[in-house]
């Protein structure tokens, strides 16, 4: 019986080893309650982006403190913090980290969800997704990066103005915390010594869900379902009462409709063009000169967003994105071509492990939140040790996103006008070591988006300006070290970049926020 | 894309269908201070895959083919307790598309071998054996490069139990085993599964797998079996539509095949050993059609350092 007494051990060890918890990793689970250094009370006369001014959209006066109906605003609160089950804390615990980063990251998660190329027809083309059927394959939207520069750019934009009414109309009410009402609510979150009316943290969620709605439209249980727990947040946590919260998700969702209505003719909805317009970039790189680029997927896909570079920016309007166009790439039959394809060919290969870890940690590819999205997540991890308000979060992520939005633009038109070959179209032993993107090489998207973030942000949060500038270098080599870009592309798309962060700092300069 | 996943299950699961003489998947165990060394070549290539659960092509990586060598030595501690120990050079292309294919050694193995009871009846035996392993990456491979990677980094402990029954010279074995596999740390620092995690660490499920084989067999050396080999990842996730594939999928493989084991005449304990093994089903893996051939040496281990 020696056997089964060991038998039955190793059976035993083996079960325990196999059937060990794990324990979630994602690591933006753990960060602690926004208790801004400043609560920015003033924030009501920054400078809007959309609104003519922070009062644009009016707001009725809230009841009265003294009124039946508040009272039961009060219970309700009480009634909840009574017994707070721990789904409800969780909820308080997640959200309590601050509305306008939570989201943001909503956002980067249904980017990274919907940034799927579509699949092929049996005929050799593609289907385009379709916004007003988002559910049917191709799911709408291709949440590619330019896509989602512009989503991210429209829900900052649309937070801040809306954070900016708020706190407009919170002066004016001057409404008193619920628990400067009611000494027996609890206050379980930090809350500013300020006005309750409207809750900024509605209002922030109110425009979020409205712009969240637009860019996947597919989603909307999902991000109700988001709104609904944001708004209740706040009423568990003692903070706001459910006058505060209902009127201010309303009025972020008005704000919000101003940026709808913008997004709806920016132009970035004709982005994917027509087969004429496909055909033109090859008729005009050819009546240069030039090869023309070609898309090396099979089979062959069309170019993406070709006509994003017309959209409407932020920053820089459509005068500014052509004159501002940099000179032209090396041409492809240059020698400095030869000489810059040759660097790519040797980095592909010659590839070290750190280099492939640099290419792959920038890669930001398909399936991910997209580089635009890779530099909000730098920024919230940054901002989040910085402790604002949520009006100034909304800022600085708002001149963040300006900046990504038009670093797109600026580039994609770049991209259409030259329609540069890739260099594993001009020489097959160029593999790459990550996936080549469907679109002409000059300039570079990753360098374009990354000179504008490390721009901005560096004077955002000067302290971190050098391992910002650091960053972007590193994001932009990346690409030469994948194999799917010239050195002339990173070089040229860094510069633009640095241009278009400027405009972003001369904005902040003058929004009344520093 | 999933031919990668293919080959990684053979070094790090199941080693099932490589050498297969007196390793983790038959029921023949060496005797005491025997050794016994290989040196097999693998060859193995798809040109569908399962994304989730649908079989598809995909014209921008055409066929994913890899190429190996693997080494390996079996010891008999005695003749109940055999340590085998392997490690294969693995090399992965595409023919299609632009990516650009990986090689380089990837995990090795160590595994106890134990023969914990025996007992005939009837003139059949019956053989009840334990295995123990574990393995690890001996290489920073790039293992968050599917379907090119040529392992997934992670360190595995398996478990398995087998029963192995002979009559005359008919025999069948049946096994099963588990392997935990440790976290993956990937060069990423976020990245999205079903949901968004931001983490450049990958938990990996758990996998169970079969093995049942039947043949003819006539010592150790003279073997002729088919088998049926099945693994099933409890957990993980499928590939969306058009996506790319990813370490913690959910990868289910079911294969069947033949071996076969030959003594080489005139040279005594030396043998040759084949397999062909073909893909039935499976999900979020490549329908892998491999082959394999090697050389094995079996001698009795003198050397004693008294």
């Amino acid at each position: 019986m020696k056997f089964s007494r060991t038998f039955i051990t190793t059976c035993i060890v083996i079960y325990v080893l196999f059937s060990c918890e794990r324990t979630p990793l994602t690591n933006n689970m753990n960060y602690v309650a926004l208790n801004p250094i400043n609560a920015d009370t003033s924030a009501g006369n920054w400078l809007p982006i959309l609104l003519t001014n922070a009062g644009e959209i009016p707001m009725t006066s809230p009841i009265s403190v003294n009124s039946p109906d508040y009272k039961l605003e009060l219970l309700e609160i009480k009634s909840w913090q009574n017994n707070i089950s721990s789904s409800e804390q969780a909820t308080i615990d997640y959200w309590s980290v601050g509305v306008v980063l939570r989201w943001n990251e909503i956002m980067r998660e249904l980017v990274a969800k919907y940034n799927l190329p579509p699949y092929q027809n049996p005929d050799g083309t593609y289907p385009i997704p379709n916004a007003s059927n988002p559910l049917a394959y191709p799911f709408f939207p291709f949440a590619n990066p330019p896509y989602a520069a512009r989503a991210y750019a429209y829900l900052s934009t649309a937070q801040y103005d809306a954070l900016v009414a708020a706190y407009h109309f919170k002066n004016i009410h001057k409404r008193p915390r619920p628990s400067s009402t009611d000494p027996t609510v609890k206050e379980l979150i930090p809350v500013p010594k300020d006005y309750s009316y409207p809750s900024e943290e509605a209002v922030a969620a109110g425009a979020s869900a409205a712009i969240l709605t637009l860019m996947f439209p597919g989603e909307q249980e999902y991000i109700q379902q988001k709104l609904t727990e944001c708004k209740n947040y706040r009423i568990m946590a003692g903070a706001n009462t459910r006058s505060d919260v209902e009127a201010g998700a309303n009025l972020g969702k008005s704000v919000a409709a101003k940026f709808i209505n913008r997004a709806r003719t920016d132009r970035a909805g004709k982005a994917v063009g027509t087969p004429t317009d496909w055909a033109n970039f090859i008729t005009n790189a050819q009546n240069k000169g030039e090869i023309p680029w070609i898309s090396q997927e099979s089979p062959k896909r069309p170019p993406m967003l070709p006509l994003f570079g017309k959209t409407m920016g932020f920053l820089i309007d459509t005068t500014e994105v052509i004159n501002g166009r940099p000179s032209p790439p090396p041409s492809t039959s240059s020698d400095q071509f030869k000489k810059e394809l040759e660097e790519v060919l040797y980095y592909s290969q010659n590839a070290t492990r750190e280099r492939i870890k640099i290419v792959h940690f920038w890669g930001d590819g398909a399936g991910t939140y997209t580089p635009p999205g890779h530099w909000n997540a730098i920024a919230c991890r940054d901002f989040i040790e910085l402790q604002m308000s949520e009006v100034r979060w909304a800022r600085n992520l708002a001149l963040l996103n300006m900046s990504l939005f038009d670093a797109a633009i600026c580039c994609w038109d770049a991209k259409y006008h030259y329609f540069n070959p890739r260099p594993s179209q001009m020489d097959p032993n160029c593999k790459t070591l990550t996936g080549l993107p469907n679109f002409p090489a000059y300039t570079s998207g990753h360098s374009t988006f990354s000179g504008a973030a490390a721009t901005i942000l560096g004077h955002i949060n000067a302290k971190r300006s050098v391992d910002y500038q650091n960053m972007a270098n590193e994001a932009s080599v990346s690409r030469l070290y994948g194999a799917i870009h010239y050195r002339s592309d990173i070089e040229v798309g860094m510069q633009m970049g640095k241009a278009i962060g400027k405009k972003a700092i001369m904005r902040a300069k003058t929004d009344g926020a520093e | 894309m999933k031919k990668i996943k293919f080959f990684v299950i053979l070094a790090c699961f199941s080693l099932t269908s490589l050498v297969q003489s007196q390793t983790d998947v038959d029921g023949i165990m060496m005797g005491q201070r025997n050794i016994c060394g290989g040196l097999v070549y693998g060859y193995s290539a798809w040109n569908q895959y399962w994304e989730g659960q649908t079989l598809r092509t995909n014209e921008n990586i055409g066929t994913v083919s890899s190429n190996s060598v693997w080494a390996m030595v079996n010891y008999g501690i005695s003749d109940r307790l055999n340590i085998i120990a392997m490690v294969p050079y693995i090399t992965n292309n595409a023919s299609a598309g632009t990516l650009i294919g990986q090689s380089g050694l990837q995990d090795a193995s160590l595994i106890v071998k134990w023969d914990c009871y025996g007992s005939k009846f009837k003139n059949v035996f019956y053989n009840f054996i334990a295995l123990g392993g574990f393995s690890t990456p001996t290489t920073n491979y790039v293992a968050d490069y599917l379907p090119l990677s040529i392992g997934l980094q992670s360190s595995n402990l398996m478990g398995k139990i087998m029963i192995d029954i002979q009559k005359d010279h008919w025999f069948a074995t049946l096994s099963a085993n588990a392997t935990s596999r440790s976290n993956v740390t990937i060069d990423r620092d976020a990245y999205y599964t079903t949901e968004m995690i931001y983490s450049n660490i990958v938990q990996m499920p758990t996998v169970l797998g079969y093995n049942l084989r039947w043949g003819y067999r006539k010592d150790a050396d003279l073997i002729v079996e088919s088998v049926f080999d099945y693994m099933n990842t409890i957990g993980g996730y499928d590939i969306r539509k058009n996506d790319m594939p990813f370490l913690s999928n959910n990868m289910d493989i079911c294969r069947i095949g033949v071996n076969l084991k030959l003594p080489i005449p005139l040279v005594n304990g030396l043998s040759f050993t084949a397999n062909n093994m073909y893909t039935i089903s499976g999900r979020n893996m490549g329908k892998a059609t491999s082959f394999m051939a090697g050389i094995l040496y079996q001698t009795e281990f003198t050397k004693r350092t008294k």
